[in-house]
């Protein structure tokens, strides 16, 4: 069985967001990028699958839809311990183009399980998982929180309002995985750093996709006014503050 | 034409969120005239699902039949593309929650409609559809135009009022021809009872690393119960085992949007701020005057959270049966 | 002339980096008030591979340049100098040590274990009267015949508990003076090792050092490294590139104070402005700033020379002596800039400062550094 894991490349979630003088496209001055965070956990917990599968996982492969700068994140990818790499050679215009691109790799290499995580860290759009399987027309599992493959049965948890769910699936399928799935993202070896080099990257040309959407202009949000401090020893205040003042109790 | 919106329920009672996407799908309607139609999976009665009338759906499109209770995402896909035909949507309707996330994608590509998620306001324009929706965690807006003729959105929590706009509705029951062949089969269900789901709650009330131990947690769990507020955690809680992860709300926690959310001991690191910035006020807690939260709330105590939450706790029960 | 780092050490660093932030820095303080070794993170440190970072990965290695290594180093400093000093001791001297200067067959029978930090290194030169005067080793390994009888006692031994491969230095032939001195491989569990008390320090508090008592330890032949009265030479060479990891080390420990000195600057504030804004304080930052700035590219070019394998002998005794001083520098100035919350342990740059005063003093204190530049420079 082959695992695919959907990652994009995303600037470190403690980057200072700016933007051009149009404010149209980020400024990418000094950023310095990172996997998405969920992506980074599904690919973890796809590793974890693939070394407790006892050879039933044969391979987890990675694949990003980016530039050719995308290439050392993927790389890290690789050094955490990815089999090889994908990257469809476009710009990650919106989830509707890149889920189209991944599509059309999937389609080709037949992977039996694909794991994206929930959302990315720029666009938040949440959208890429559950799009792409609807390209493949897949069943697809979102906010999966815990994912067993025992034997090459699969058992997932997914987080639903309130509680959980356990849900058993047949491959192929999409698993869109958030918090919980792992303990923590894994660092990569310094053996996997030095072996990333030598792991294949596939690249490809993006094929043709209709164009939905369009990002007019982004915002930064309003500068906020100073908080407001009460005193400790006067709660009363800060409660009639946020009756009469705020309006929220 | 008119404007879908699907309705979510919990154990046959409407969610907060599905009402706001009602309210939301009103405001668009009293725009451009087209009528309010709500999906509604599962079992909820007939006095509950006119609560949606309330916000102004005038159609109610119910369907009770149990083997569409397994929230499979590509079924239920392909049920609300037969209704969005069926009914000529060119507009759906999704909260943007775990339910929402996982079908309007779909129905997207399914449409080939525009997908506009977690819009955080009403339409900035309604022909073309210009959407403004949270990016890059909450650290910018997007301002983004649908090119295709449907589009489906996801609303975020606290992204319209609850205005209300009674309106005569008229429920049916519908039986689609779509069958609900679920690829998934959910094989048990564990919910979270008595407790205040995170995502619906107006007011949260959140505990950091400032509370020191799982053990300080009473003073918290009494705040939450006198304000009948959810109970959150930060990040570090939760990976200490204090706490259980489901509380944990931050950039990758769960993201939460209450009109109050109370910071006690959380220094506010960037992304706990990317999990809480939809909230419409902030009161912080924290013995660290130098804490980066003070600097996102808008009500700051400088005290130790000890101290602090007994003689709040009594405010609050004042101020409740005052 | 290239000034980049290449992907893999960039990856490096950042690797070392994300593990400090997320598994030393909880419990850090805690460590450092109770002396606490760092069970848990030695063991995941060797599973990823930091203790056989430049070793050949025929023997289990990583196979990694020395620049990544001291990236490496200094990642882990900022957060835990202590930890540090564990990683240091263990790839400069000892894994170095029988990798470079040990045959063939001491390689393969030792350096599979310490590359993967199945066992840990402890490098045994100092002595009760020998610290920096190395010379006048009073340990005697006695020869044997077949074995060296190992008599005597070493000082200030980092991991001398939790270390499981020992190089010991020792005098074989008195008479000779240092030409008489050889280096050994030698098990920590052998008959006749015992170890003194942990050494109450002043910082570096969750690093186990002790003093270790040598009576009447059996040490097989094929044990010593390189040739007879090779000792005194070996730890000199061993000492050139170790300086370069307590240079990193240093400036590991400095860069974290500065970090947090910078950070607090922006927050507190006093006279109605974040104090960064008050030339008295932003001066300091300029002044940290320049000499991090400076004993980063001293030691890059040390393990550059070291990587081309060229001398380095001089330009490590330079970074070692002005990473050491400009840490002790900088973790004071730190130090001043949080005012009274930098005297507290909660603030960790009061920890830092006293890490830092240990790089002025071990392997070599910045005295003895100054020998050696002085006298490469006057030489002839």
């Amino acid at each position: 069985m082959k695992i695919l894991v959907c990652m994009g490349n995303v600037p470190d979630t403690t980057t200072k967001i700016k933007f051009d003088s149009e404010m149209k496209k980020l400024d990418t001055n000094g950023i310095q990028w990172v996997i998405n965070p969920w992506d980074e956990l599904a690919l973890t917990r796809a590793l974890e699958i693939k070394e407790q599968s006892g050879g039933k996982i044969e391979k987890v492969s990675v694949i990003n839809i980016g530039k050719a700068d995308a290439e050392p994140t993927i790389r890290k990818a690789l050094a955490i311990g990815a089999d090889d790499a994908y990257r469809v050679d476009a710009e990650p215009s919106d989830s509707y183009y890149i889920a189209a691109q991944i599509a059309e790799v999937a389609k080709k290499e037949n992977f039996d399980i694909i794991m994206c995580g929930i959302e990315s860290s720029d666009f938040n759009d949440a959208a890429v998982g559950s799009m792409l399987a609807e390209f493949l027309d897949y069943p697809s599992v979102s906010a999966v929180s815990s994912f067993e493959f025992n034997d090459g049965n699969v058992k997932l948890k997914r987080d639903i309002d309130g509680g959980k769910e356990t849900i058993v699936i047949s491959t192929p399928f999409v698993a869109i995985v958030q918090k919980g799935i792992c303990i923590n993202p894994r660092i990569p070896a310094m053996r996997g750093i030095m072996m990333a080099r030598t792991k294949p990257i596939t690249v490809s040309a993006p094929v043709e996709t209709d164009s939905l959407i369009e990002t007019t202009i982004f915002e930064l949000p309003a500068s906020k006014a100073a908080c407001k401090m009460v005193d400790a020893e006067d709660t009363d205040k800060l409660i009639e503050l946020l009756h009469g003042e705020a309006k929220v109790l | 034409m008119s404007i879908i919106v699907f309705s979510e329920n919990r154990i046959g009672k409407i969610k907060k969120q599905s009402l706001e996407a009602v309210a939301y799908a009103t405001y668009i309607s009293k725009n451009n005239s087209k009528p309010v139609i709500a999906i509604s999976v599962g079992n909820v009665n007939n006095d509950e699902l006119a609560v949606l009338a309330k916000y102004g759906a005038s159609k109610i499109i119910s369907i009770t039949d149990s083997n569409w209770q397994n929230h499979d995402s590509q079924a239920y896909t392909k049920l609300i593309a037969e209704i969005v035909e069926k009914e000529s949507a060119d507009t759906i309707i999704f909260s943007h929650s775990n339910m929402g996330k996982a079908i309007a994608p779909r129905l997207s590509v399914r449409l080939k409609a525009g997908l506009a998620s977690n819009v955080l306001a009403l339409p900035l324009s309604y022909s073309p559809y210009v959407f403004k929706r949270k990016s890059y965690n909450g650290n910018a807006f997007q301002q983004m135009k649908i090119k295709s003729q449907k589009c489906v959105i996801t609303i975020n929590p606290n992204s319209c009022d609850l205005v209300e706009s009674p309106v005569s509705v008229n429920i049916t029951d519908f039986t689609p021809t779509t069958v609900a062949n679920a690829a998934t089969k959910v094989e048990n269900i564990d919910l979270i009872t008595g407790k205040i789901l995170l995502t619906e709650a107006s007011v949260v009330v959140s505990g950091g690393r400032g509370l020191k131990s799982s053990d300080n947690w009473k003073p918290l769990e009494e705040l939450a119960e006198v304000l009948g507020a959810g109970l959150a955690c930060s990040r570090p809680v939760s990976d200490e085992g204090w706490r259980s992860h489901e509380e944990h709300v931050g950039q990758t926690g769960k993201i939460i949007a209450p009109d109050l959310y109370f910071a006690v001991g959380i220094s506010g690191a960037i992304q706990h701020i990317g999990g809480i910035s939809g909230s419409k006020v902030i009161v912080a807690i924290n013995k660290d005057k130098d804490a980066p939260i003070f600097s996102y709330a808008n009500y700051g105590i400088l005290g130790d959270a000890f101290d602090v939450l007994p003689k709040l706790i009594e405010s609050v029960k004042k101020f409740k049966s005052a | 002339m290239n000034f980049e780092l290449t992907e893999e050490q960039l990856m490096i660093k950042q690797a070392a980096r994300d593990f400090a932030v997320r598994e030393l820095l909880p419990d850090v303080l805690e460590r450092d008030a109770k002396c606490i070794y760092p069970e848990r993170q030695i063991k995941m440190l060797a599973e990823l591979g930091f203790f056989g970072i430049m070793v050949d990965p025929k023997y289990g290695g990583g196979g990694m340049d020395s620049i990544s290594y001291v990236l490496a180093l200094e990642e882990i400093a900022k957060i835990d100098a202590a930890t540090a000093v564990i990683i240091a001791v263990h790839n400069s001297l000892t894994a170095y040590g029988i990798e470079h200067y040990g045959n063939e067959e001491q390689k393969q029978k030792f350096l599979p274990a310490l590359a993967s930090g199945e066992k840990i290194g402890a490098f045994l030169l100092s002595e009760p009267e020998a610290g920096s005067d190395a010379t006048s080793q009073k340990t005697i390994a006695e020869d044997k015949g077949d074995h060296y009888l190992i008599n005597g006692t070493k000082n200030w031994i980092t991991s001398a508990d939790h270390g499981g491969t020992y190089i010991v230095i020792a005098q074989t032939y008195p008479d000779k003076k240092h030409k008489g001195i050889n280096a050994f491989i030698v098990d920590r569990n052998s008959p006749g090792i015992t170890l003194g008390p942990h050494e109450d320090k002043m910082g570096m508090r969750s690093s186990d050092t002790h003093s270790v008592m040598f009576t009447d330890v059996k040490v097989p032949k094929e044990n010593r490294i390189g040739e007879d009265g090779f000792g005194f030479s070996f730890a000199m060479k061993l000492l050139d590139g170790g300086r370069i990891g307590i240079a990193a080390q240093a400036i590991g420990i400095a860069g974290g104070a500065f970090d947090l000195a910078l950070k607090y600057s922006k927050e507190r504030k006093a006279f109605g402005t974040e104090i960064c804004n008050h030339q008295a304080i932003a001066f300091k930052l300029a002044d940290m700033a320049v000499k991090l700035e400076n004993g980063r590219n001293l030691i890059l070019k040390c393990a550059w020379l070291k990587d081309q394998g060229k001398s380095y002998s001089i330009e490590s005794a330079m970074a070692k002596q002005y990473c050491a001083d400009s840490a002790m520098e900088i973790t004071t100035e730190a130090v001043q800039i949080h005012g009274g919350y930098g005297y507290v342990k909660e603030y960790h740059v009061e920890r830092l400062m006293r890490e830092a005063k240990v790089t002025q003093i071990y392997e070599g204190t910045s005295e003895i550094q100054k020998i050696v530049i002085s006298r490469a420079l006057l030489k002839d």
